[in-house]
């Protein structure tokens, strides 16, 4: 796709121009250059560009003179002056006669590219650009939040009722419903949609590296630090946070995360300078937040500060008319990369699909279909090729009790039992979350005699 | 038409044998290694401690102009264009060559930490990266295509590791 900002770039040195010519054109701008101030005004003059690079040091008329006559032509062009380190009060002269920034040679890619895409902003913002919008809605859709049940429906109104608005989300769910792609679906329905999303898994974050990790640090800041780093929230600056596991984060950092959110300005690790971000929060849990705060675990103020809106993602299990659909995307997808035929899926197989409890849902799901299109031989999935413990021979699937909740109960004691009642095994066996797991266990009062 | 793969005072086989292993997964190009003899001292800035990356090319092209196909050079040294202070690669937009640097792709510069999967995720990357350029592609918009523009590390890390539906097209015997 091509953009259609203009850009001119005014350089007596042939290799520089050279080089910001193919830098800026693989940036998607159409880029024009000239070699000196006297061929960029006559170009100007000719054409309409919407952001001038102009040495600020040119053989004949200086880029300072270049900007005065620019300017006196048109007030709204944008320059951006470049100059050798000690000519700095010189651009800052530069800065005080209408440019709109300077950078000193050589510029970091990242700040240069940062001050460009600035500058086309404030002036996008008079001319807008409708093409370029037009092209981002066809590419971020949310191709992974399938279904078509009400539940799913719902979530979708919540979504678009929540996505423009720049409210802090709270994705409540089990694990694998979701629950990152109902995020991602806020982003890219948001006027935030143009930078990225983050995501920051808490859980799986060392509580020693969570700092460096969330607010970047300095080249130099600790021993091998040869490099800057931006941290997650300078990364989210425009777009925004996604805050999975919020509640296995330790209570320190709860602090240092409500003061962030509240103040959306930070230092990065061994650096004095504060740094400013514009993100908006969305923030996702498996656990019984409300249960942490009554125990004290988790701040009360940082939870009243993250949970302004909810989206409750129910399991599997209580929108089943959507595994249908979910399997033939999920056979659509493996076939593609898996380079199979295997195309559809047996009337036993899918009664079985429909009938399984899902703890691990949609994830689960997804890891079953894949698990049946690796090892199926014929171009229909069959209920061998199903990856469970559990077939129709061991486990009672044809049990006279026929509720989804007797078969989840016993599902879940076989596991146990068959794992020692080790919680955290029996946990990942299901794929699901330890509190998860002792919530069911105390909802179906199992005990450990009772196989 | 194949991928020809040209190491340069590149330090890791481990890493190259990886990623020849990943683009012949995703490309049904064959992809080779190639020896050439280009002598980087002779592309050494030392004002700037670095390597000029658009001489380096000019140079492979006169070694390699009648090969069939793309040639990726990389490189384990610093390397850089005028005006920017360090680039990862560059490449020829709709051209054959290209050249890839690891020297800033390696997790222990920022965080002191080796991280050798890291290493080969970023690598992959931005092989794919400047392969897209080869092959016409400009930078595109989404954040989960390969072809979004990385100007620092956080996001070569961000960025998706394939290209996307719009791109896909345009990469001549990509596979998935």
């Amino acid at each position: 796709m091509d953009r259609k900002e203009k850009i001119l770039i005014v350089d007596d040195e042939k290799i520089v121009r050279e080089s910001l010519f193919r830098w800026f054109e693989e940036e998607n701008y159409a880029v024009d250059t000239a070699e000196d101030g006297e061929t960029a005004l006559k170009k100007y003059s000719k054409e309409k560009y919407d952001l001038l690079l102009v040495d600020m040091k040119m053989p004949g008329m200086s880029g300072l003179d270049l900007l005065s006559k620019i300017k006196s032509i048109d007030t709204d062009a944008i320059i951006i002056l470049i100059t050798a380190f000690s000519s700095v009060p010189t651009a800052i002269t530069a800065l005080k006669n209408g440019a709109y920034d300077y950078v000193t040679k050589p510029v970091d890619p990242d700040e240069l590219a940062h001050l460009v895409k600035k500058a086309l902003e404030q002036r996008a913002l008079k001319i807008e650009n409708t093409q370029l919008k037009e092209n981002i809605d066809e590419i971020i859709k949310p191709d992974n939040l399938i279904g078509e049940s009400f539940q799913i429906k719902k979530i979708y109104e919540l979504v678009h009722s929540v996505a423009r608005t720049d409210t802090t989300v709270m994705i409540r769910g089990e694990s694998g419903t979701g629950k990152e792609l109902v995020a991602k679906a806020i982003h890219i329905n948001s006027n935030r949609k143009y930078s990225p999303i983050i995501t920051v898994n808490c859980g799986a974050l060392a509580e020693t590296l969570l700092e460096s990790e969330l607010f970047g640090h300095e080249k130099g800041a600790f021993t091998g630090a040869q490099f800057r780093r931006k941290g997650k929230f300078e990364m989210a600056d425009g777009g925004t946070i996604f805050l999975d596991e919020i509640g296995s984060i330790s209570l320190r950092m709860q602090i240092e995360l409500l003061r962030v959110i509240e103040t959306k300005q930070f230092n990065r690790v061994g650096g004095n300078e504060l740094i400013k971000s514009d993100f908006r929060v969305v923030t996702a849990t498996n656990e019984p937040l409300e249960e942490l705060v009554k125990t004290g675990k988790f701040r009360e103020d940082l939870y009243y500060r993250l949970n302004v809106f909810n989206i409750i993602i129910p399991p599997l299990r209580e929108r089943r008319d959507d595994i249908p659909l979910l399997v033939n995307f999920f056979i659509n997808k493996f076939s593609s990369v898996m380079n199979k035929k295997i195309k559809s899926v047996s009337k036993e197989a899918m009664d079985f699909l429909m009938n399984y409890a899902w703890p691990g849902n949609v994830r689960e799901l997804e890891n079953a279909i894949e698990r049946a299109m690796v090892v199926g031989k014929s171009d229909s999935i069959i209920v061998e090729d199903l990856p469970f413990h559990v077939s129709r021979n061991s486990f009672d699937f044809n049990s006279d009790e026929k509720s989804l909740a007797s078969m989840e109960k016993k599902y879940i004691l076989k596991i146990l039992n068959e794992n020692g009642w080790n919680i955290s095994k029996t946990a990942q066996l299901l794929e699901i979350d330890r509190v998860t797991l002792y919530n069911k266990i105390n909802k179906y009062s199992l005990r450990k005699d009772e196989y | 038409m194949d991928i020809f793969i040209a190491p340069v005072r590149f330090y890791s086989n481990l890493l190259l044998q990886n990623l020849v292993i990943e683009l012949s997964k995703r490309f049904s190009s064959q992809i080779q290694i190639i020896d050439l003899n280009i002598n980087l001292d002779d592309f050494f800035s030392v004002d700037r401690r670095q390597y000029f990356s658009t001489q380096i090319i000019a140079e492979a092209i006169k070694l390699t102009d009648t090969f069939n196909g793309k040639v990726m050079l990389i490189t384990d040294v610093d390397i850089f264009v005028p005006v920017l202070t360090f680039i990862f690669g560059e490449a020829q937009l709709n051209g054959k060559h290209s050249i890839l640097s690891a020297c800033r792709l390696h997790e222990e510069f920022y965080s002191g930490v080796s991280n050798e999967s890291l290493l080969l995720e970023r690598t992959i990357k931005e092989a794919l990266h400047e392969l897209g350029h080869n092959f016409g592609l400009r930078h595109c918009i989404d954040w989960d295509c390969v072809m979004h523009s990385s100007n620092g590390i956080e996001e070569v890390d961000i960025k998706g590791k394939t290209y996307c539906r719009n791109c896909i097209s345009k990469v001549e015997g990509y596979k998935k």
